[in-house]
This record gives C-alpha cells, structure tokens and sequence, in this order.
C-alpha cells in the first residue's frame, strides 16, 4: 500500500514541474489508503504535431487530487494500449489495476480535436464508459476535465466538479514594492487562470452568480469598500452598494434574485437582503453585535452568518423571510464565516482555538463539529458543487496558498503557488455541458 | 512602533496640508458651519462632502502654530495609532491622553478632517476583521466626541485585516497590526 502512494506520490511530483503556464501546481499532503487503483494510458495523440498539453496527465491529476484514486505511474504501465481490442487484460489484472483508461485525439475535419475515449472494467474485460467528445484548439484542458468528471461518476456514483472553476484573490509586490491585488479565475485544479480585476487596493470576498456568468466583490478602489457585479465574459461591471461604512460579504441565493451582504449604513454591520430586480433593500438582522458574512442554504430557505452577540464570534442562522436568528454552533471560543455543503445538512467555517484557526464542519443535525485541517492560519472554506471537496486558504510564515481538503477531511491538497499570496477561493457553481 | 510613526509621518503632513489651507484670513465660523452641516445628518461617511466643503474655505490659523501642534513629536497628538487587544475594541487606559489629545486639537479646530482607520491582525476571517476595524475605529471616534470633538470632522474606515504594517505571523506583529491610525 506504502508503494502505491508514493508511485503516485512521484507521479504527482513530475506533474507539479511539468506545464510552465499552471501557475497552481497540486501537491498532496495526505492521501487516503482505500485509494481505487486505475491506470490512464497517454492518449495517442493527432499526426497534426505536439498537443498543448498531456490530456491523460490532466486526468490523471484530477483523479489523483481527490484521494479517492491512485493512478499507476506513466514509467509503470505495461503497456499503452489506445483500442479496446489492443488490450491484454491479463497483463493489468496481474498489477491489480482495477480499471483502465484508453483514448485517442484526432483532428477534426472542422477544426479543432476529436478525442474519444474508453473507461474500460480489467476484471470483467468490459467496457464501462466510451465517449467522443468535441474540443476547440484552446479547449483540450476543458475536455480533460470532463472526462475526467465522466469517469468519476462512473466509478463513485457522485457528480464530478473537475471542470469548475474557481475564483480567488492573489496580492503581489511589484519591483516598487506596492501590493498588487488581483481577483481570478482559474480551472478547478488551479490552471489556466485569468485575471478579472486588478487594483492597488485590498479586493476580497468574490461571490459567484448560481449561473457562473457573475462574479460579486468587495474592492476598496474608492478609499473604503464597496460591492461590484462583474460579468466574467464582457469583463462589465456595476456597482451593488456603496454606502456609508461597510459594504461587504456578498452572497447571492440559490435562485440569483437576492443579494445577502453585510452593511453598516445604520450605525454597526448588519445582514440585509438586496432585490435584485427591484433593487429594494430589506433589513435582516437588527443587533448592537457584529453581524456578517451571510450564507445560503442550497434550498434559499436559511441564512447563515457570522454573529459576536453573544461575546465571540459564533454562527447564528435566520429564516430567510425573516424572524429571531438562533445559534448553530457552541464549541469554541470563534467560528466564523459560514459555508453550507450542497447537501444543506452540513456547514463548514473558520474555527478558531488554542493551536489556532482550522476548517472545521459541523453537522446540524448532530450538533457534532469535526475540525479538518490543522492551521494555524486556515481560513475562507468553499465547498465544491458536488460536495467532495473544500477549498481553502492557508497561511503560515511563507504567505498564504490555497489547500483543499475532502468533506471528510482525510485528504488534503495544497495548490502550490508560484507566485504572491493566494486567499479568499471561492468555488464556481456546476457548468453547463 | 517609533518607526511607524516616522514612516507615517510624511503622509500625515501631505494630508494635513489638504484639509487645513495654509492661506489665512477665512472666516472661522464659516468653514466650521459647514461642518456641523453634515454633522447634524450624522449619518457615519457622510464626511465625505464635508470634507470636499472644507478643501474651498480658508482658516484663520497661522502656519506655525499648526506646526507646532500636530508635528511636535514631543506632543501627544505626535501619537496617532492606537493598540487594541484581540478581538476588542476598547481602548485601554494608557491610551487616553493620545485620545484627549486629538479630541482637544479637533475641537480647537472645528474646519480640521480626520480619518480613523481601523485595522485587525490576520487571525480569523476577513470579513468579521472587517466589521471588528470598523468598530474599533468607531470605539475612538466615540470617545473623541465625547471629549470635545464634532461627528461631522471624524471619518471611519475599516480595512481589517487588509493592511498590515508587521507583515510577521507571531504575537508581535499581531500587537502592530491590531490598530486605529488617526490620519489628518
């Protein structure tokens, strides 16, 4: 079992010095030894030339990254078979290889790639999972993921989020030393990032649309914070609130009609509801406290937030439509900034103790709170659209990168940066095939 | 924290340039009437046009005693960050001559603009930081009001924890970070 984690452990290092332009390189911290062996056969590849990129490696990384998979390494493979009827089962049943991942990019008469591919059982000798799917020139990462996202829910039963895309904050320094605060984009596994804003001010809490087209921020560009809505195509924004104090923490409901965010217009911040039609402003929380950082629940039903009404920071939630906000958590002196799970039964955030601030779980159900991670500086968790996973930021004394964590928290991930400080991940909504 | 106050220095003397025109001979109750115009909203950020109104109107005050006053290192107005504990918003005891200080300077100069900005350390989550500066310069802004000073001269903003002036990740650079700077 030890081998097998570090074949791929090494298999994860070639990847991690491999593509120049993934800015985010992963790197697993801790693996899970259940792991489902499969190996992914390099795609042959178009007589057209090189390729962008190593398709099967993309795969292979995303599998690898969940912890729910061990794939074999590229030096170990048998052999590389790319038709159903080029392979010796035998040959991968002796290695223990339970599955097997084979495929082919063609050109396109219309341009561009076709790439097809075989999910393909070594037990029964079957085929599982065969597609032909169509992929622009600049588009062979997309495509990787969602073979990727096939392949997962074939062999676990559970949607994949691989080709998602995240949002987050990156600050640099440039050569005069002043802090550049970037907003991104970028794949679900870090690559092909994209820059959406980019000021000498502080930029924070980015907030997807549930469409994915929109991406809500708080940016400090006129001296103090205001909130914009940013369409990712057009790069075209507005501006949502600009009031006296604080504008800040926005969230949109699950049906996109409303903006939750946090304003301190009324004398100390408090969580009100934007319309996003009307454009009429409604109150939700009316407390002396710090109340912020709102939080749907995947039904729209509740909100989530962060309160110190009772003296530390706690999470309190509210009925959407109104009415007395109750308190969910009760262990530890901080938990703050609330996230649900797509589930609706679970809500991770920022728990602060003795060794420091951890991603921590708690189920509302049993009341029970599980700590993930191990800080001493984690914040900002997003859960994946599927569940699977959460994001976060980490800090320590090299700055902050991000890190994921599984929902169970026996894998963890760090998504290794190359350059400034990474913080604030915010994970996009399900695409649209 | 001797170092900080050097490096702000230079930028508390640019603002304060700003805000209080070196040309004498204005009126004194005007400029002021302008002020508690937008005091008497009393709405927090409201300052902004009061500030706009302040930058038209000349003060009757000699350039020395200004001078004398604000960049007097010996002075505690020379003082102009104050320290909080975690997670709180009171201000200590050994705080309140600086906070006496600038109240007293304010009220003495009823045209004069100042901005509290409120600052947290990089402990928790960013945007409760954000609410937590907030309320840590709102904390000062009080207490200077009690002590003399018009709501209409105070602006509050909050960068949490946005922007540290100790870029460490220990106690020490946290005790830095956890401030209100009060910028004229």
């Amino acid at each position: 079992m030890e081998a097998r984690i570090r074949v791929w452990l090494l298999f994860l290092l070639m990847l991690a010095t491999a593509p120049a332009h993934a800015v985010l390189t992963v790197r697993i911290t801790q693996g899970v030894e259940s792991a489902l062996p499969i190996a992914i056969v390099p795609f042959a590849a178009p007589p057209s030339g090189p390729l962008p990129l190593e398709l099967a490696e993309v795969v292979m990384s995303d599998l690898a990254g969940t912890g729910r998979f061990a794939p074999m390494a590229v030096e170990d493979l048998p052999a590389r078979p790319h038709d159903f009827e080029a392979i010796n089962f035998a040959d991968w049943r002796l290695l223990g290889m339970e599955n097997l991942l084979i495929g082919r990019i063609e050109d396109s008469p219309t341009g561009g790639y076709e790439v097809q591919f075989r999910l393909v059982d070594v037990y029964k000798g079957s085929q599982l999972l065969g597609y032909r799917v169509h992929a622009g020139r600049g588009d062979l990462r997309l495509a990787a993921h969602r073979i990727s996202d096939m392949v997962y829910e074939k062999l676990t039963g559970e949607r994949g989020a691989f080709s998602t895309r995240i949002a987050y904050v990156e600050v640099i320094r440039d050569a005069g030393g002043q802090k550049r605060h970037m907003l991104k984009i970028a794949d679900s596994d870090g690559a092909n990032d994209r820059v959406l804003v980019e000021s000498p001010e502080p930029l924070l809490s980015p907030a997807w649309t549930p469409d994915g087209e929109k991406i809500a921020y708080v940016s400090f560009e006129g001296r103090k914070s205001a909130i914009y809505l940013q369409e990712l195509r057009s790069g075209q924004r507005r501006k949502l609130a600009d009031y006296p104090g604080l504008n800040s923490a926005p969230a949109f409901s699950p049906d996109g009609r409303y903006l939750a965010m946090t304003l301190s217009k009324d004398g100390n911040p408090d969580i009100y509801l934007l319309n996003l039609d009307s454009g009429r402003l409604q109150r939700m929380t009316s407390n002396p406290a710090i109340d912020t950082e709102p939080a749907w629940s995947p039904d729209g039903h509740t909100l989530a937030f962060t309160s110190d009404r009772g003296g530390s920071p706690q999470i309190y939630k509210v009925d959407a439509l109104g009415g007395r906000p109750q308190r969910v958590s009760f262990k530890g002196g901080y938990n703050a900034r609330p996230r649900y799970a797509p589930d609706g039964r679970h809500l991770a955030m920022v728990h602060g103790g003795p060794r420091g601030y951890q991603i921590a779980v708690l189920d509302l159900e049993s009341g029970e709170l599980t700590t993930l991670t191990d800080g001493p500086l984690d914040e900002s968790p997003s859960y994946a659209p599927n569940g699977s996973m959460i994001i976060y930021a980490t800090g320590g004394t090299g700055g902050s990168e991000l890190a994921a964590v599984s929902a169970d928290g026996r894998v963890r991930k760090r998504l290794g940066l190359q350059e400034g400080e990474v913080r604030e991940p915010a994970w996009g909504p399900f695409r649209r095939p | 924290m001797r170092h900080l106050i050097l490096l702000l220095f230079p930028l508390l003397l640019l603002a304060g340039c700003e805000n209080m025109p070196t040309l004498g001979g204005g009126g004194e109750g005007q400029p002021a009437e302008v002020v508690e115009g937008s005091s008497a909203a009393g709405v927090p950020g409201e300052a902004e046009s009061a500030a706009a109104a302040a930058e038209t109107h000349g003060v009757s005050e000699s350039a020395g005693l200004r001078g004398d006053e604000l960049d007097n290192p010996d002075s505690p107005l020379a003082n102009r960050v104050i320290y909080f504990d975690f997670d709180s918003s009171e201000i200590k005891a050994e705080y309140r001559p600086v906070v006496e200080a600038h109240a007293a300077y304010l009220a003495a100069h009823p045209e004069t603009i100042v901005t509290l900005e409120g600052h947290t350390d990089e402990r928790g989550s960013r945007e409760y930081n954000l609410a937590l500066g907030e309320r840590r310069a709102n904390a000062v802004r009080r207490q200077l009001v009690l002590l003399g000073a018009s709501a209409g001269q105070i602006r509050v903003v909050s960068y949490g924890e946005e922007r540290p002036v100790a870029e460490g990740h220990d106690e020490e650079a946290w005790a830095l970070n956890r401030r209100v700077e009060i910028r004229y």
